[in-house]
């Protein structure tokens, strides 16, 4: 279904998304954080895009490994370890496969969210990016599951992912910077949510 | 003797703690990890790889980190080093430096450093 070149793609276009975002997430950030996840998230998918021409013949667990590890050692924020723990771990779940299905691409985001969850040391529910990425799964799980159809499961899943970023507006952060605002982060949107929710939507573009 | 890293999402409070605390053990093996390569604030995992290094003897290194990112990336390099004798300390930055400087620079044992550290929180201020 997903090649090895095709992956590459993927990632490329999240990159642009993230590009063109880069403002709106900082924006979001300066609210309820330190101002800087758009520029971080920014700085660590250009490195990952230079390193992206050399590959696209390496097996699909190498390149999410790698992105995996070029966002850890340059996007300097926490969502470096984060999200780089998640394509670490997304990586090793699938292995050396060239060529990867919707199962495998749920057993990618499986081992992703529990990598997320093991980082940062925590839940759904605290007002971050596993608020997005949990329902997300669930209902691509759900759906994949019912009609074998992986696209139609990935946009139901990104409806899902969009619903949680709503969510983290209404609930108070307990995790991150955020939390030292206790009750005034409510009304706020999670940046860290807001990116998973665009990369899964720059996937689903692809795919 | 205990080496000592001090992650911080800036550059000039990683400095300033490190200095401090060579100031109460000018011989203690501390080195700082603070910022991004260019200077502006965020943690990196090349410079805390770096300053693990830089300070490791068998004797073993502490880390402390002031939040964060600090905490998850120097985690990961921990992990990435599986070979070497490395722990975080969970213990208040500055006071936590300095006493680790003490105790390291007094020859005391990596577990010994640890629990000096993690004892400063216990100290009352006022």
């Amino acid at each position: 279904m997903t090649d090895s070149k095709k992956i590459t793609s993927i990632i490329k276009e999240i990159g642009n998304v993230i590009q063109k975002e880069k403002d709106f997430l900082t924006e979001l950030d300066s609210f309820i954080g330190d101002a800087d996840h758009g520029i971080n998230m920014a700085r660590g998918f250009k490195e990952v895009e230079k390193k992206l021409p050399g590959l696209e013949d390496k097996d699909v667990g190498t390149i999410l490994k790698t992105v995996g590890m070029t966002l850890v050692s340059t996007v300097g924020g926490a969502s470096g370890p984060l999200y780089g723990t998640a394509f670490m771990k997304a990586g090793m779940a699938i292995g050396a496969k060239n060529d990867i299905d919707g199962d495998d691409f749920i057993t990618a985001l499986n081992a992703a969210v529990e990598g997320i969850k093991m980082r940062g040391k925590s839940h759904e529910g605290e007002k971050t990016m596993l608020d997005a990425l949990i329902p997300a799964l669930n209902t691509i799980k759900k759906v994949y599951e019912e009609n074998k159809d992986f696209k139609a499961a990935l946009e139901q899943g990104i409806k899902a992912a969009e619903e949680g970023v709503e969510y983290t507006k209404t609930i108070i952060a307990t995790k991150g910077r955020a939390s030292y605002l206790g009750e005034r982060s409510i009304g706020h949107q999670d940046p860290g949510a807001t990116s998973s929710y665009l990369m899964l939507k720059a996937i689903c573009s692809i795919i | 003797m205990v080496g000592i890293v001090i992650v911080s999402h800036s550059n000039k409070l990683a400095q300033g703690v490190m200095e401090l605390a060579k100031m109460m053990a000018s011989d203690a093996l501390v080195a700082a990890a603070g910022g991004l390569e260019d200077g502006s604030f965020g943690t990196s995992y090349e410079k805390i790889n770096a300053a693990i290094n830089s300070v490791y003897t068998d004797d073993g290194v502490v880390i402390l980190m002031d939040m964060g990112s600090a905490v998850m990336t120097a985690e990961m390099v921990i992990e990435n080093m599986p070979n070497k004798k490395i722990q975080m300390i969970d213990c208040p930055l500055v006071e936590g430096a300095v006493v680790a400087a003490i105790a390291s620079s007094s020859n005391q044992s990596m577990g010994e450093v640890i629990n000096e550290a993690k004892n400063a929180s216990k100290e009352s201020k006022i």
